[in-house]
C-alpha cells in the first residue's frame, strides 16, 4: 500500500505535485495540496513517484503502509 | 585536430554555453517567481531549467577541454579550475575559471539535492547569479569575436533576457510581499508569522 | 513500593492541591519520593505497573496515558532527558502556575521518579519568560534540592518565548535543542522526541505530580477519586462570568456545571468552554456532562488542558468565538499554509457572521475551510480552532441563524469575558 505523505513545513505551494498527479492531489484556495491518505492505484504510483521527484522542497513523499495503520 | 579547428570549436561551444546558460537562468528565474499557467505548467518549467542546464555543461565542457587541447595558447589543466593561473591571458581566462568554479557547485549541490539540507542548496545556488554575469564579462573580455556586430547584438540579447526575467520576478514578488501585508493587516496576524514565500499566483486572493 | 495508606496521609483522599510548598513541609507531610536504590529493574518494573494500573491520563490535553508513555521511552540509550512542560500557553489556564507556586516538589518528585524509570539524568523545568512568580518559586525549591540531594538527576530551569504554540512539545524540545520554537511534522507519532541525540521525554507539570503521589500513595489512592474508566482528579481552572475564578481540583466524573458551580457564576450561563480555546463549546442541555474523556468526547469536547470558561449573558458566543478564533490565527507559528492562511480567513468570516455582515456565500465558504484546514497542519494548533469553531456553529445554532438573516443579537458587542494576553495582536475587545 503506498501512499502520499505532504510535509506542510516544507511545502512551499509550489503546486508541481498538483500538475503531475492531478487524480490524487488537489489544490486548496491558496495553493496548498490536500491528500487523502488513501493508498494509491497501481497506475499512479509512476506519477506520484515522478511528483515526488519534481518537488523542490521534498516535500510530498511516498510511504508504505501496511493496512491498520 | 588542427589548432584552428579547436580554436574554432572553443569559440563557438564558449558561445553556445553562454547562450545555454542564459536560458537556464531565465528558466531558473522563472520558476521562482511562480509563473505556471495551464499550458506551461511549473514542473515542466523546473524541467526544461534542469535540463537545459545540462546542455550548458555539456558544450561548457567541449569548451573547457578543447581550449586546454590547444597547443596554440597554453592554458593547462590546473587553470581550468584554479582561476589566474594560464599561461594565456590570465586575466579573462581567470575569470572563465571562477565562472566554471562556481557552475560547478551549482551543478554538483545539484545532483546531490536530495541528501543536502535545503537551505544549503540553497545557498550554494544562488552561485548562479554570481557565475552567470562572470561568464557573460568572461567571453567579452577575451575579446576574440566581441568585436562582431552579431556578437555584441546577442550579448544584450543575454542581458536584456536576464534582466527581464528578473524584472519580472522582483515584480511578482513585490506583489506577493503586498497582498501578505494586507492579509496580515486585515486578518490580525504578525506579518513576520507568515514566513512563507506565498501560494502561487493562481490561489485567490478574495475575502 | 509503599501499599496505599502507610506514609501518605489520605484522611482527606488523594489531592494534589493543599500541600506544604517548601521541602522540610513536603517532606513531614509526604516522605521522600520512592526513588529506586538497590534493584533498579524490578523497582521500574513495580513503577511502571503502578502507573498502568492508576489509569493516570495526560494532563497536557492530549490525555495520553502516562504509563504508556513512559514504557514507549525506555531503550532509548541512558542519559535522556525529562522536560517538565509547564508552559501552559493556553490564556484561560492557570493550573500549572498554581501548582510550580504550591506544590513545587510534587511536581519535580514527579521528574525524577520518571527520570529514574527512563534512564534520563537531567530535568529541565520550562516556565515562559515573563512568569516571575513562578520561576522565583521554581528556583527556590530546585536550590532546596540541591542542598538536601534530593535530585539525583541535575534540575534546570529554563524560559522558552510566551507563545502558544512554543509548549507543543516538538516545538518545546526543539527551542531546548536549537534555540528555535517550531513545531515539526512528526507523521510518526510513535517515533520519540530527541535533544540532540538523547531521549526526551515531555510530560505536563500536573502529570508529573500525579506520578509523585501515585508513586507514595499506589494506584488505589487514585481510583479512589473520579470513575473507573477515567479515575483521579484534575485540576480547572474556571473563568468568564464568575464571582471567584480560579483554580479548583475537581474528580474526573465530576458533572460540568458543579465544577463551573465552585467558581459561582454570576448568573445563568449561555455556555460554557471546555478544554480551552482550542477546545469546543458545551450548550446548556449538555451541562451535566460528567467531566471525563469518554463523555466528554459524545457531545463532541475534550477536557484539553483543564479549563471551564462560563460564558454568561452580556455578550453573544459568536463574537467571543471570533475573538478566540483571532487569537489563535495570530499565534500560528507561521509554517504551514494551511495554518498560516486559513485560520485568518476563517477569523474573518466567524467576525463577519458575529457581526451580521453576512454575504451569500459566507456559511458555504466557512464550512469548507473548516473542512480544509483540519489536519493539514504539522502540529494541532488549526484543528483545535476548527473544533471550536464548529462547536460554536452548533451551539449557538440560533445566533447562526439570526446572523446570517441579518439580524445579528444587540449582544454581539457585548465586552468580552475570556482572557486574552495583553501583546496578542489583532485581538478586539
Amino acid at each position: 500500500m503506498i501512499r502520499i505523505l505532504v510535509d506542510p513545513v516544507a511545502c512551499d505551494a509550489y503546486g508541481y505535485c498538483a500538475e503531475l498527479l492531478p487524480e490524487a492531489v488537489s489544490l486548496d484556495e491558496w495553493g496548498y495540496p490536500i491528500v487523502d491518505g488513501a493508498p494509491l492505484p497501481a497506475e499512479l504510483v509512476d506519477a506520484a513517484r515522478r511528483a515526488a521527484r519534481a518537488c523542490p522542497r521534498r516535500a510530498i513523499t511516498l510511504r508504505k503502509r501496511n493496512p491498520g495503520h | 585536430m588542427s589548432s584552428t579547428s579547436l580554436w574554432y570549436a572553443t569559440r563557438a561551444s564558449g558561445l553556445t554555453a553562454l547562450i545555454l546558460l542564459t536560458l537556464t537562468m531565465v528558466m531558473g528565474i522563472g520558476t521562482s517567481a511562480r509563473l505556471s499557467t495551464r499550458n506551461w505548467p511549473g514542473f515542466a518549467q523546473q524541467e526544461l531549467h534542469r535540463r537545459i542546464s545540462m546542455l550548458a555543461v555539456v558544450f561548457l565542457g567541449i569548451h573547457v577541454l578543447t581550449s586546454v587541447l590547444d597547443t596554440y595558447v597554453h592554458i593547462g589543466l590546473a587553470a581550468v579550475v584554479v582561476p589566474f593561473t594560464s599561461g594565456y591571458d590570465r586575466f579573462w581566462v581567470g575569470v572563465g575559471t571562477v565562472a566554471l568554479d562556481a557552475m560547478i557547485a551549482v551543478w554538483i549541490t545539484s545532483l546531490l539535492r536530495g541528501r543536502m539540507r535545503p537551505g544549503a542548496w540553497r545557498a550554494v545556488h544562488w552561485l548562479a547569479y554570481l557565475s552567470w554575469p562572470v561568464a557573460l564579462a568572461h567571453a567579452f573580455g577575451m575579446g576574440t569575436d566581441a568585436g562582431e556586430g552579431w556578437v555584441l547584438v546577442l550579448g544584450m540579447l543575454c542581458v536584456a533576457s536576464v534582466g527581464a526575467a528578473l524584472a519580472w520576478r522582483t515584480w511578482a514578488a513585490r506583489r506577493q510581499a503586498v497582498a501578505r501585508a494586507g492579509l496580515a493587516a486585515t486578518r490580525g496576524v504578525p506579518e513576520k508569522h507568515l514566513s512563507l514565500t506565498g501560494p502561487t499566483n493562481r490561489g485567490s486572493r478574495r475575502a | 513500593m509503599p501499599s496505599a495508606g502507610d506514609t501518605v496521609s489520605t484522611a482527606r483522599g488523594y489531592r494534589l492541591l493543599g500541600h506544604p510548598s517548601d521541602l522540610p513541609g513536603h517532606l513531614a507531610a509526604l516522605g521522600p519520593a520512592p526513588l529506586p536504590s538497590r534493584d533498579w529493574s524490578r523497582w521500574r518494573e513495580e513503577f511502571v505497573s503502578a502507573l498502568e494500573a492508576s489509569g493516570l491520563g495526560g494532563r497536557g490535553g492530549a490525555g495520553f496515558p502516562a504509563a504508556v508513555k513512559l514504557a514507549a521511552a525506555h531503550g532509548a540509550g541512558g542519559g535522556g532527558t525529562v522536560v517538565v512542560n509547564a508552559m501552559e500557553g493556553e490564556p484561560a489556564s492557570d493550573k500549572d502556575k498554581l501548582l510550580l507556586v504550591a506544590s513545587p516538589h510534587l511536581v519535580l518528585d514527579g521528574a525524577q521518579l520518571v527520570a529514574a524509570a527512563s534512564g534520563a539524568d537531567r530535568v529541565i523545568v520550562c516556565v515562559p519568560a515573563g512568569r516571575a512568580r513562578v520561576a522565583a518559586a521554581v528556583s527556590h525549591a530546585m536550590e532546596e534540592r540541591l542542598a538536601a540531594r534530593c535530585a539525583p538527576a541535575s534540575e534546570t530551569l529554563v524560559h522558552p518565548p510566551e507563545r502558544f504554540v512554543a509548549g507543543e512539545e516538538s516545538a518545546l524540545v526543539r527551542w531546548i535543542g536549537t534555540g528555535q520554537s517550531l513545531p515539526s511534522f512528526r507523521p510518526d507519532k510513535g517515533v520519540s522526541l530527541q535533544i540532540g541525540r538523547k531521549g526526551a521525554l515531555v510530560h505536563n507539570a500536573e502529570t508529573l505530580a500525579h506520578v509523585a503521589l501515585i508513586a507514595r500513595t499506589g494506584p488505589e489512592a487514585f481510583r479512589a477519586r473520579g470513575l473507573d474508566e477515567d479515575p483521579g482528579t484534575s485540576l480547572v481552572t474556571v473563568s468568564g462570568a464568575v464571582e471567584q475564578p480560579g483554580v479548583v481540583e475537581a474528580d474526573r466524573g465530576t458533572p460540568l456545571i458543579e465544577i463551573a458551580n465552585r467558581a459561582v457564576p454570576l448568573g445563568p450561563s449561555q455556555a460554557l468552554l471546555v478544554g480551552g480555546y482550542g477546545g469546543a463549546w458545551v450548550g446548556p442541555d449538555h451541562f451535566t456532562t460528567p467531566y471525563a474523556s469518554l463523555p466528554l468526547r459524545a457531545v463532541g469536547a475534550t477536557a484539553g488542558v483543564g479549563v471551564i470558561v462560563v460564558l454568561g449573558q452580556g455578550v453573544c458566543g459568536l463574537t467571543e468565538t471570533a475573538r478566540v478564533a483571532q487569537y489563535l490565527a495570530g499565534q500560528s507559528a507561521g509554517q504551514c499554509g494551511p495554518c498560516v492562511y486559513g485560520l485568518p480567513a476563517i477569523a474573518h468570516d466567524v467576525a463577519r457572521l458575529a457581526r451580521g455582515q453576512v454575504d451569500a456565500g459566507l456559511a458555504a465558504r466557512l464550512e469548507r475551510r473548516l473542512g480544509q484546514v483540519e489536519g493539514r497542519g504539522a502540529c494541532r494548533h488549526p484543528d483545535g480552532a476548527v473544533h471550536l469553531v464548529r462547536s460554536a456553529l452548533r451551539v449557538f445554532a440560533a445566533d447562526v441563524h439570526a446572523h446570517l438573516r441579518r439580524t445579528p443579537c444587540a449582544r454581539r458587542d457585548g465586552p468580552t469575558q475570556l482572557r486574552f494576553p495583553v501583546a496578542a495582536p489583532g485581538v478586539t475587545r
